[in-house]
């Protein structure tokens, strides 16, 4: 009696798939240990209000993917990004995130979320355990609260709290040398907002300690209208106004802001201007603005920065922006510690990250480090200037002084509890 | 909660004026587009979830025309005129078609095109944020009354919504094709029975709305930054308006407005956190008082 097979797929075969797919699930890095090319997953917010710096992001890491694969790889692989939509919602960029991991093969995360995203995907990589890099949350409790530390996170950003002592030492000269005493803040509704203005506050009062914040203004993310705002900081009448408004929000403020005249009757500080999402829309920019320095092509004032932000422009026919750089970084990070580990292995690398210093056109001497204890990047360029209305945009940047950063970096942490 | 300085800014002349001002600016922009929306409710009975994607549209035509031709005027007649022929094409060739349907269905209609519309304009104009910038004509100082502080651009503002309150009103109580439209929303069949063309009629009024709307974005259009999405959240606070106002009522959208805008310039005065919570408040305390709204009219 000879058998016959019913055509489709054997038992025999549908129980092995089941277990090959099982395992993938329970245990990726068995799946794709003899891929060729390695695969880095990338949630980030490609649609919605914010998807200008989701897709600055993307193009900054591809821009210098390219050039790692055009020399060979990472440890002689090939690069794959795989880059999802998380649209800007934290349920969302933990989805992807997983996906990504699990379904797509991805062996490391670059997570190119805000804030409320970045703690999602950082679950993530806390359960799987794959390597990740943040590379745009600027909340500082991501990685100075020891509760958040995993091994295989780190977080290749700007700090909040590194701007605010920084924006804060700024504002503090130039309040005294102007007098300035009586402040205002108009800040977004949310977190960051809150956040990153008591934390200026907080230092703006410890250099300058006779500043005195008036009136407090707290406009909900995206608000299409200011106006209630702008009238109410002017008859408040105070001599200087702190803003974090970002993006859209804070060219909408400009605009809102001009036809009063405001900025002819206060200093104005606004950490968040001198980017080139916002520095390049706004069509009448006022003088003499005081930002942070976001993302600007003229500092750090040196060749290589000016020549990375060309490259980019040429690219994508328009600068890049803060997250841009960020994004950038990290790329060079993962390719300098694979040289290093002559290796792709997650855990490998994650060890040869821990404290490594890199060159880097972004660095505040020309490189940056991703501090060991706490897995963040220090050492990047950061400054205040004023700005004008045309390029070079922020003629000059009074550079921070990171010494006195680490100084009162360490403080606010024993304040807060996390050392 | 800050009642010493609502009590300062009530007594003081220079607050008032601003504050005053400010709420006008708000009050207008938003009855130019909740007077499209209840219109399009009194006279067809839908509810446009998709209006504030008129708005958007009106800001984004508007832009591209001052682009090109350097004219504010024709900037404000591309976003008014551009926003009612696709109003009318819109009206036409999609939302005729759900008039006999379920609610459901017209609200799942209105609100696929809200993210059609978005992503249109993502296609067209890109996903970043965009800025008109303020004519040069309008770069001028504040003028300042009795203390207060007034911009000149904001005056043309007031003034042209003014305008169109005024015309809208007048035109559809005195008009010929007013009373045809408020014909049609009482009794269609026998308005078509009479031989009127009531598809006509329909378009005609959702052009319209579409329009008030699109001047809206327009005229906000150099002070506001232009994002696929915007029109959202100023379709929120226009409903907000009509259910104040009542459902239909042309009247009703221009007091609604009104109060809303000085409920939110002297609210940030008094109640600087909670002055989005002091608009939904006040629409409790009306509906709880008033269910129809202040100008509604009870159901037959």
């Amino acid at each position: 009696m000879t058998r016959t097979r019913t055509p489709g797929i054997s038992r025999r075969s549908t129980l092995a798939l089941m277990g090959a797919g099982a395992m993938s699930v329970a245990a990726p890095w068995v799946a794709r240990a003899q891929a060729k090319t390695i695969k880095i997953g990338m949630p980030t917010i490609l649609s919605g209000r914010v998807a200008q710096l989701g897709t600055s992001s993307r193009n900054a890491v591809m821009l210098e993917v390219d050039k790692v694969n055009a020399a060979g790889g990472l440890a002689g692989r090939p690069i794959e990004m795989v880059i999802r939509d998380s649209k800007g919602q934290p349920q969302e960029a933990a989805r992807v995130a997983r996906e990504l991991v699990n379904t797509d093969g991805c062996e490391w995360l670059i997570d190119g979320e805000a804030s409320s995203g970045s703690f999602a995907v950082h679950e993530v990589a806390r359960d799987l355990g794959v390597l990740c890099v943040h590379t745009c949350s600027e909340a500082s409790s991501l990685t100075a609260d020891p509760k958040q530390h995993i091994p295989n996170a780190f977080r290749c950003v700007r700090q909040g709290i590194h701007d605010s002592i920084v924006g804060g030492s700024y504002a503090a000269a130039i309040s005294k040398a102007k007098g300035l005493k009586k402040w205002a803040t108009c800040s977004p509704d949310y977190a960051y907002g809150r956040d990153t203005t008591g934390e200026f506050t907080l230092y703006l009062k410890r250099f300058a300690p006779d500043v005195e914040v008036i009136s407090e203004s707290w406009p909900k993310l995206f608000q299409p209208d200011y106006t209630e705002v702008v009238t109410k900081i002017l008859q408040a009448k105070p001599q200087a106004l702190y803003s974090c408004l970002w993006g859209g929000d804070l060219t909408s403020y400009i605009d809102q802001a001009n036809i009063y005249a405001m900025f002819g009757q206060m200093e104005v500080f606004a950490v968040n201007m001198a980017d080139y999402t916002a520095l390049t829309v706004v069509k009448n920019l006022p003088k003499g603005i005081h930002s942070g320095n976001r993302y600007i092509k003229t500092f750090p004032t040196t060749p290589e920065n000016a020549a990375w932000g060309n490259a980019y422009k040429a690219k994508y026919n328009e600068y890049p922006t803060n997250w841009s750089w960020q994004n950038a970084t990290a790329v060079m990070f993962l390719s300098e510690a694979a040289k290093k580990a002559n290796s792709t292995d997650g855990k490998k690398i994650a060890e040869v990250l821990a404290g490594l210093t890199i060159k880097c056109p972004f660095g505040a001497d020309g490189t940056v480090t991703m501090r060991a204890d706490d897995h963040t990047l220090v050492g990047y360029a950061i400054g205040w200037g004023t700005t004008i209305p045309q390029e070079p945009y922020v003629p000059e940047v009074k550079a921070g002084d990171w010494k006195t950063i680490f100084e009162l970096e360490a403080e606010w942490k024993k304040s807060k509890g996390y050392t | 909660m800050d009642l010493d300085a609502l009590a300062g800014c009530l007594s003081s002349s220079a607050c008032l004026v601003t504050q005053t001002t400010s709420g006008l600016i708000i009050g207008m922009l938003l009855f130019l587009v909740a007077v499209g929306l209840t219109l399009i409710f009194g006279v067809l009975k839908i509810v446009n979830f998709s209006h504030g994607a008129f708005y958007m549209f009106g800001a984004y035509f508007a832009m591209t025309a001052y682009q090109f031709t350097g004219s504010f005027a024709l900037a404000m007649l591309a976003g008014a005129a551009g926003t009612g022929i696709l109003g009318l094409v819109f009206e036409r060739v999609f939302m005729s078609r759900v008039y006999g349907a379920d609610v459901l269905m017209q609200l799942l209609v209105c609100y696929a095109f809200v993210l059609i519309f978005d992503d249109v304009v993502r296609l067209i104009w890109g996903p970043e944020f965009k800025s008109m910038g303020m004519p040069a004509a309008f770069q001028v100082m504040p003028l300042f009354v009795a203390g207060g502080v007034v911009p000149p651009y904001y005056l043309l503002l007031i003034g042209v919504a003014l305008v169109a309150a005024i015309v809208l009103g007048i035109g559809l109580s005195r008009s010929r094709i007013g009373k045809v439209i408020r014909a049609a929303a009482h009794n269609p069949g026998m308005v078509s029975a009479l031989g009127i063309n009531t598809g006509l009629i329909y378009g005609g009024v959702f052009a319209l709305g579409g329009m008030l709307a699109g001047l809206a974005g327009a005229l906000a259009a150099p002070v506001r930054s232009l994002t696929p999405g915007m029109g959202f959240s100023v379709l929120i606070e226009s409903f907000i308006v009509t259910v104040i106002g009542g459902m239909g009522s042309i009247l009703g959208a221009l007091i609604g407005a009104l109060l809303l805008g000085l409920i939110r310039s002297f609210g940030s005065q008094g109640f600087p956190l909670f002055t989005e919570g002091l608009m939904y408040l006040f629409m409790v305390i009306v509906l709880v008082s008033k269910p129809t709204g202040l100008f509604g009219k009870e159901a037959a």
